[in-house]
């Protein structure tokens, strides 16, 4: 496929990998911040392929992943209402909520509808005029247009039975408070080049200036990454510390316009709780008051924040690149995707399932 | 979930900018895509597509510029070995 085989080339990875590892003098500690990204770094084992003093952590960029275990709870709860369908995407289905998963819930008989796109919870709406049609608005900034445009469309058309259950959240608010962690390990950071697409990267000035780290806003690609990486290395080897973009091909510096038209009219920003992050000031979005007639939460009650028990799972930890998944004691035991004890074993973008998918064979070592 | 895949644009309906689709080819699969946020896209343009809305158009001059980029990192590695003008 045209603008993806070409990235992925073996020599073009190697010259890129020979080049960080020339200019690399002291140990440095890059965290990408999407799940994409840690697939991609995983699956074609760019980690290996870099000197042994530059360590890539893996972020909390899996917006399933970080979805509290309280709006999980509500989905099921409406999803068991009498007359009540609940359309969400597919990562969804699986993702444990206190008692139960949304799979689950359907095979006990709710009508849970699996949508590729929003758009297509709007068609189940239209379609079924008696019943109260629910979307589950998950995702980061890159999705939040798409599901702002339903919502949107909702209310031009005047479509009574719909509404969203939001659990939209931000990636600069996450990424800041990741550097206010006391003692954390990040030098520098691959900023989620399909985020930036529609939020441009004037933010992450802001941050870069602030907390003195480099950030390269990175594709997902093989070679994207790569050169993500020998910037930011780069970067970190001379003392500077700004935002580049290394995805110039998808990024422009304000991002797309219209995109975020659309989101701001739709929504606004407001505190949100991660899993495995805690609460964060202004990460999330919430539909703005005019739009709060579609609001799930209004018409079935609101989610409450509650504190998460994880047990033995220790996938806060991964979340906030603290330990790797396969330093995790119940990796690839206890913790499989077909039985799982945690959310990043769970979805197919979290760290655990790129490490059981990619990684198992090889002992669970992350260096060759 | 934040996953966006190139196609090529191949053709374009409707005049409302809002809910204006177009065909994409993703490497012979044909899907149908809204274009409301990429009001300056024409045929033949590669988009990125997320859950079923173009996000961005793939900037063809710009796709070029990470081999540009790895190319000048090759040759400053060649003379600094081989005693060029960059090894002083
Ligand atoms: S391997 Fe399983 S138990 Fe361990 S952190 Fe990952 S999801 Fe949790």
């Amino acid at each position: 496929m045209k603008y993806r085989d070409e990235y992925r080339t073996p020599d073009a990875a190697r010259a890129y990998a020979d080049a960080i590892a020339r200019i690399t003098t002291r140990p440095w500690t890059l965290m990408e911040v999407c799940g994409g990204q840690t697939h991609a770094i995983v699956r074609f084992g760019i980690d290996q392929l870099l000197p042994e003093s530059v360590s890539l952590i893996h972020g909390p960029g899996c917006p399933v992943c970080v979805t509290p275990i309280a709006y999980i709870d509500k989905a099921l709860a409406i999803a068991s209402l009498p007359g009540a369908i609940l359309c969400t995407f597919g990562d969804m289905l699986r993702v444990p909520g206190t008692n139960s998963d949304l799979s689950a819930a359907r095979a006990r008989g709710a009508d849970v509808r699996v949508v590729y796109s929003p758009l297509e919870a709007l068609t189940v709406a239209r379609e079924n005029p008696g019943h109260e049609v629910v979307f589950f608005a998950v995702g980061f900034e890159t999705t939040a247009p798409a599901n702002a445009m339903a919502v949107y469309q909702a209310e031009r058309e005047g479509l009574g039975n719909f509404s969203v259950l939001v659990s939209q959240v931000l990636v600069p608010p996450a990424v800041r408070s990741l550097l206010e962690r006391p003692g954390n390990r990040i030098d520098g950071f691959l900023a989620a080049g399909h985020v930036c697409a529609i939020t441009g990267y004037e933010e992450y000035e802001l941050i870069a200036r602030r907390h003195r780290v480099p950030i390269v806003v990175t594709g997902f690609e093989p070679l994207d990454i790569l050169e993500g990486v020998y910037r930011c290395v780069r970067q970190l080897e001379h003392g500077e510390s700004s935002v580049e973009n290394q995805y110039s091909r998808a990024v422009s510096r304000p991002g797309n316009r219209m995109a975020q038209q659309v989101m701001e009219a739709v929504f606004q920003v407001v505190p949100r709780q991660w899993r495995g992050m805690g609460h964060i000031p202004e990460s999330g979005l919430g539909l703005a008051p005019a739009y709060r007639s579609l609001d799930a939460e209004t018409r079935f009650g609101a989610v409450r924040d509650e504190n998460e028990h994880q047990g033995e799972c220790l996938s806060g930890s991964v979340l906030r690149g603290e330990t790797r998944p396969d330093q995790c004691p119940a990796f690839g035991t206890r913790c499989t995707p077909e039985h799982s004890l945690g959310v990043t074993m769970v979805s197919e973008e979290g760290a655990c399932a790129a490490y059981f998918r990619y990684r198992r064979q090889a002992g669970g070592s992350t260096r060759e | 979930m934040c996953l966006a895949v190139p196609g090529r644009l191949i053709s374009i309906e409707g005049d409302d900018p809002l809910t204006r689709q177009g065909r994409v080819d993703f490497g012979g699969v044909v899907k149908s895509v809204n274009l409301a946020y990429v009001p300056d896209a024409q045929e033949d343009d590669y988009v990125l597509v997320h859950v079923g809305f173009a996000i961005t158009v793939v900037d063809p001059r710009e796709a070029e510029r990470v081999f540009e980029y790895l190319e000048t990192l090759e040759q400053e590695m060649d003379e600094s070995t081989t005693g060029g003008p960059a090894a002083r």
